[in-house]
């Protein structure tokens, strides 16, 4: 049953019929559209309007300049110089064809930079958000800067911008002291609640290590703020208002940078540390470890390969040796056995022990270090001639708990609190100590060890220089290495009396003249010739290796023939003038053979240079080694060749 | 129907065909894209030369072009149809293979002097297609299968195309006119209960996939549609054109921030700002007034094409009509809807508003055939 064709009009009808029922359809959505832009525009409006201001207005940090580092006298030691540096942001980079790739591609032409500069930089732009600024390259030429410059519009993303930098212009002299700033790391932000928002700027320098680390919170100052009008991507469209920040504190030193420097060079290649302290005052004058590094490399991000060198290096250049290391003091540590035996009244000077070349206790023999002996010993010269078993002896009398307290009267086995990383509490053990740590009863042997700074006894130079500061003056002396900030002198507490009685202190401080005075003391050769200068102090060998009977019986291999890493370590201690002592020095070689010859010759002209304040006049020497001291002076390459008369130097 | 239409009572040959054409229509279409460059000189930040000029360049070349096609006899653009949905076809299966790649998908030829979108030009070869199919058609057999299902392969081939590139935007576009000219032809409304039905089982379907290995849609795709759900679940990242847009356009408010005064475009909040977007900154700038008198516009765009559609006798104008008004009406609907936070964000843009070469020229290219038609009508 076949229908007829509808007719043209009848058609139309249809068409006019549907084409009504799409009409509602659109009519509906129009109006939903309508209600929908009612809601947003009228209803919800003043929601909308709040949103769209909040939009706008961005604060920005304005990192402040982080406070300088100074010397006594005022030299320069860390400063802030202009960088010249490319940051890159990582949305307008990518507009460009070919994104962020194309555009560090183009930057490498212009800017000298390493793959490892592009990795980083991009590790960098995938981790922050799209908008912050990701310095790229730093430290560049004004040439490298305004070449990015001109080449702007074919580098989007890309800005110069002038910042500054910490910038350390007396290089390695200080590194170990100063330590250095570095970007902030994760490991820097792990576990602080509120951390500063400053340390959320990328690479934001903090110190990493040493002053700069531990006075970081006077030295970075506070933020300033800027108020900024910005877009949805970040981008700064124009400063509202800005606030200033307040630099970080500058921080003078007690440090010497002449005499630093002098003693930094002194020690050279030595895998070794050199303190000079004022025994007055407790101010470090000089605290220099060898061999040193360029704190610089750090700032900028030292290069890997650069790093390994650093690390692998037997001398280990990055340790602060000054404080991080502990060593045994050895024969430097028997005026503390003297002291105590004296202190106790166990001895007095007239005391006189017989050294035959040995000791024997328990069945078991304890050498002296002069296979022959040195026969009768009294208390001044058990220390001229560093007599072995004279401290067996009177340790054995006066016990091992009354040396650890004199030990830590003067300064050993207490960790001294300066703004230096790593410092080393050394070890000062007695009987308690070795029931705690190693469960064990303590020996004789142990007490005979220790008499003469072996077996477990661990000090740090800086404990040394305090030790000898106590004992040169008697006083409490406390170490200091911060002698100003912002100007303002930190307060220096008159140091109280040691509770030592001055004669017995006397007794010891003539054994250390007759050390270095004396016609067969240990470091005759290192005396000082000027009248008003005379030196005072004690020589040390500590054994790094344990000498067996059957090397005893068959002759002790010489120290030349040893490997570097178990020949003794040098040890010398002192202190100048005799009369009315001024600085204390102690110095440590490691591995350096005895103390009298490596130890002693650095600790003299160490002292010496505090003294005069630069390098030390020939005429302080004896005649005879005149030619030689001026020979080896000749050696060093010394950034003050003139003596402190010279204006400071601002670099 | 012809403003003039009570002084010329026979069929217009020549330049007086002029008189014919639909010139409350012209003139609205001018009112709009005029809107439209005044918001592209904004949004450029007072640059005339940025974006403004060359949409005021492509519209005059779309004008001409209208007016070229509305004075070519509306038999001639019968004859066209089908030769014009074969081409349409070549270009899409081109740029499936050579196209440039922009945004993510492969839609552009570029022709020099601007960049083509094949997509828009085959909506307009596809609603000519259509109407021509049902202009020839018994009217018996309109809901007749076989008959039904010819039609559903013309237009499915062309979305196929389209999704793959992918532009699910106008994929969808392309589906709906196609359907709304088949519901406008007569198919019996049976068919569009069955495909009713079935949408609702494909986007149950498309949700029970999601996550497994033979998921219906892109991830890009679901992500849209979460954020479409929930915007404000992920504010700077998928959410935030959506919450951006809205932002612009609630602190509007009833008048608006004034001329050239709009911070959320003029700071750059706004993404696309210049293209899909634009609404977002007459809405700030003018406000609520603004954004309703442009929907006003639009409005009398739809009424006049429709009332033209009903007008008509010609069956192939008639559904030429309708085709184009639901084309256009599926720009408005989607961007807006899109824009104002009611639909998942799709790539289309507001027509002759919205910065861009194709969309301008393929909306002209099809009020030029609605004018062929109104011009030609049968009297």
């Amino acid at each position: 049953m076949a229908r007829k064709p509808k007719s043209p009009n009848e058609l139309s009808e249809g068409v006019t019929r549907r084409a009504l029922l799409l009409s509602v359809g659109m009519g509906a959505m129009v109006a939903a559209l309508g209600a929908r832009m009612h809601r947003l525009g009228v209803a919800q409006s003043d929601e909308y309007r709040l949103l769209a201001e909040e939009n706008r207005i961005n604060i920005r940090l304005v990192p402040p300049a982080r406070g300088q580092l100074f010397d006594r006298a005022g030299v320069l030691i860390a400063g802030n110089e202009q960088n010249y540096r490319v940051v890159i942001t990582k949305e307008d980079a990518s507009k460009a064809e070919g994104g962020v790739q194309m555009v560090l591609d183009r930057l490498c032409q212009i800017i000298p930079m390493t793959d490892e500069d592009v990795a980083d930089a991009l590790k960098a732009l995938e981790r922050n958000s799209p908008f912050v600024p990701i310095p790229v390259a730093e430290r560049l030429s004004w040439q490298d800067f305004s070449e990015v410059a001109i080449n702007g519009p074919a580098l989007p993303g890309v800005t110069p911008e002038v910042g500054l930098s910490r910038h350390y212009p007396l290089v390695g002299d200080f590194a170990h002291v100063v330590g250095y700033v570095g970007p902030v790391s994760e490991k820097d932000l792990e576990g602080v609640e509120n951390p500063d928002p400053l340390l959320l700027i990328p690479r934001f320098q903090i110190g990493k290590i040493g002053v700069e680390r531990w006075m970081e919170s006077d030295l970075r100052g506070s933020a300033g703020t800027r108020q900024i009008e910005v877009n949805a991507v970040g981008r700064v469209m124009r400063e509202l208002s800005r606030e200033e920040g307040i630099a970080g504190a500058d921080i003078t030193l007690t440090l010497d940078a002449r005499v630093q420097n002098f003693v930094q060079a002194r020690l050279g290649d030595e895998s070794a540390a050199c303190v000079i302290m004022d025994v007055q005052t407790g101010d470090l004058v000089a605290a220099a470890s060898a061999p040193s590094f360029d704190p610089n490399l750090f700032v900028r991000g030292i290069a890997s390969a650069d790093y390994k060198v650093l690390i692998e290096d037997d001398h280990r250049p990055l340790a602060n040796k000054v404080v991080q290391g502990a060593y045994p003091p050895g024969s430097t540590f028997k005026m503390v056995t003297a002291l105590a035996a004296l202190a106790e009244g166990v001895i007095d000077t007239e005391t006189r022990v017989s050294c035959p070349g040995y000791y024997e206790s328990g069945g078991r023999r304890f050498h002296c270090w002069r296979a022959g002996g040195h026969g009768s010993v009294d208390l001044e010269r058990s220390l001229m001639e560093s007599c072995d078993v004279y401290y067996y002896d009177i340790a054995q009398r006066v016990g091992i708990d009354k040396v650890a307290e004199m030990g830590r009267k003067l300064g050993l086995g207490i960790r001294h609190d300066l703004p230096m990383s790593a410092i080393a509490e050394g070890n000062m053990p007695d009987k308690a100590w070795k029931a705690r740590v190693h469960n064990a009863e303590w020996r004789i042997g142990d007490t005979i060890n220790a008499a003469i700074g072996q077996g477990y006894v661990l000090t740090s130079p800086l404990q040394l220089a305090v030790m000898t500061s106590r004992i040169a003056t008697g006083k409490h002396v406390e170490p200091r290495l911060i002698k100003a900030i912002s100007g303002v002198e930190m307060p220096i507490a008159p140091a109280p009396e040691l509770g030592v009685p001055a004669e017995k202190l006397a007794a010891v401080q003539r054994g250390m003249f007759a050390v270095m005075n004396g016609a067969t003391g240990t470091a005759r050769g290192s005396r000082v010739a000027d009248e008003t200068m005379i030196m005072c102090g004690k020589t040390g060998t500590a054994q790094v290796r344990n000498i067996s009977a059957a090397e005893r019986e068959t002759g002790v291999v010489r120290n030349e023939d040893l490997p570097w890493n178990r020949r003794d370590h040098a040890l010398f201690v002192g202190y100048a003038p005799a009369e009315n002592p001024r600085y204390a020095v102690a110095v440590v070689v490691e591995h350096g053979g005895g103390g009298s010859a490596a130890a002693a010759p650095i600790a003299r002209d160490a002292l010496l240079a505090a003294l005069t304040g630069g390098i030390p006049p020939l005429s302080a020497y004896p005649a005879e080694q005149r030619p030689a001291i001026e020979a080896r002076f000749n050696e060093l390459s010394l950034r003050f060749t003139k003596l402190g008369n010279q204006a400071p130097t601002r670099i | 129907m012809s403003f003039f239409e009570n002084r010329t009572a026979s069929a217009p040959t020549g330049l007086a065909k002029l008189l014919h054409f639909h010139w409350p229509l012209v003139l609205v279409i001018c009112a709009i894209a005029t809107l439209g460059w005044l918001m592209l000189y904004s949004i450029a930040g007072g640059d005339f030369s940025r974006w403004a000029e060359p949409q005021m360049n492509r519209y005059f070349i779309g004008l001409a072009a209208m007016f070229w096609i509305g004075l070519m006899p509306i038999w001639f653009w019968n004859l066209t149809a089908w030769p014009a949905y074969a081409i349409g076809m070549l270009l899409l299966v081109y740029v499936e293979f050579f196209g440039a790649v922009g945004m993510g998908a492969q839609r552009w030829i570029d022709l020099g002097f601007m960049m083509l979108q094949p997509s828009e030009l085959m909506k307009v070869a596809l609603i000519m297609a259509l109407a021509s199919y049902y202009a020839k058609l018994d009217d018996r057999l309109i809901s007749h299968p076989f008959w039904v299902i010819l039609p559903v392969v013309v237009i499915i081939a062309p979305t196929v195309l389209v999704l793959m590139q992918p532009n699910l935007g106008t994929a969808v576009m392309t589906l709906a006119v196609g359907g709304a000219m088949m519901f406008a032809a007569g198919v019996s409304l049976w068919y569009f209960g069955a495909v009713v039905g079935v949408v609702v089982g494909a986007v149950v379907g498309i949700f029970a996939t999601r996550g497994t290995p033979w998921q219906l849609l892109h991830d890009y795709q679901y992500r849209r549609i979460d954020t479409f759900l929930d915007p404000a679940a992920d504010p700077l990242g998928a959410g935030y054109n959506i919450i951006q847009a809205q932002i612009a356009l609630g602190s509007g408010g009833w008048s608006g921030k004034g001329f050239m005064q709009g911070t959320q475009s003029r700071l750059n909040f706004l993404p696309e700002k210049h293209t899909d977007f634009i609404f977002t900154t007459l809405g700030e700038e003018f406000g609520y007034l603004g954004a309703m008198s442009l929907l006003v516009l639009y409005t009398l765009v739809l009424v006049f094409l429709l009332w033209a559609a009903v007008r008509n006798r010609d069956r192939f104008s008639q559904l030429l009509i309708i085709g184009v008004a639901v084309n256009f009406f599926l720009y408005i609907a989607v961007n807006l809807s899109m824009v104002m936070g009611m639909a998942p964000v799709v790539g289309v843009p507001l027509p002759l508003l919205s910065y861009g070469g194709s969309a301008t020229l393929v909306v002209m290219i099809a009020f030029g055939l609605v004018h062929s038609a109104i011009v030609h009508r049968p009297r």
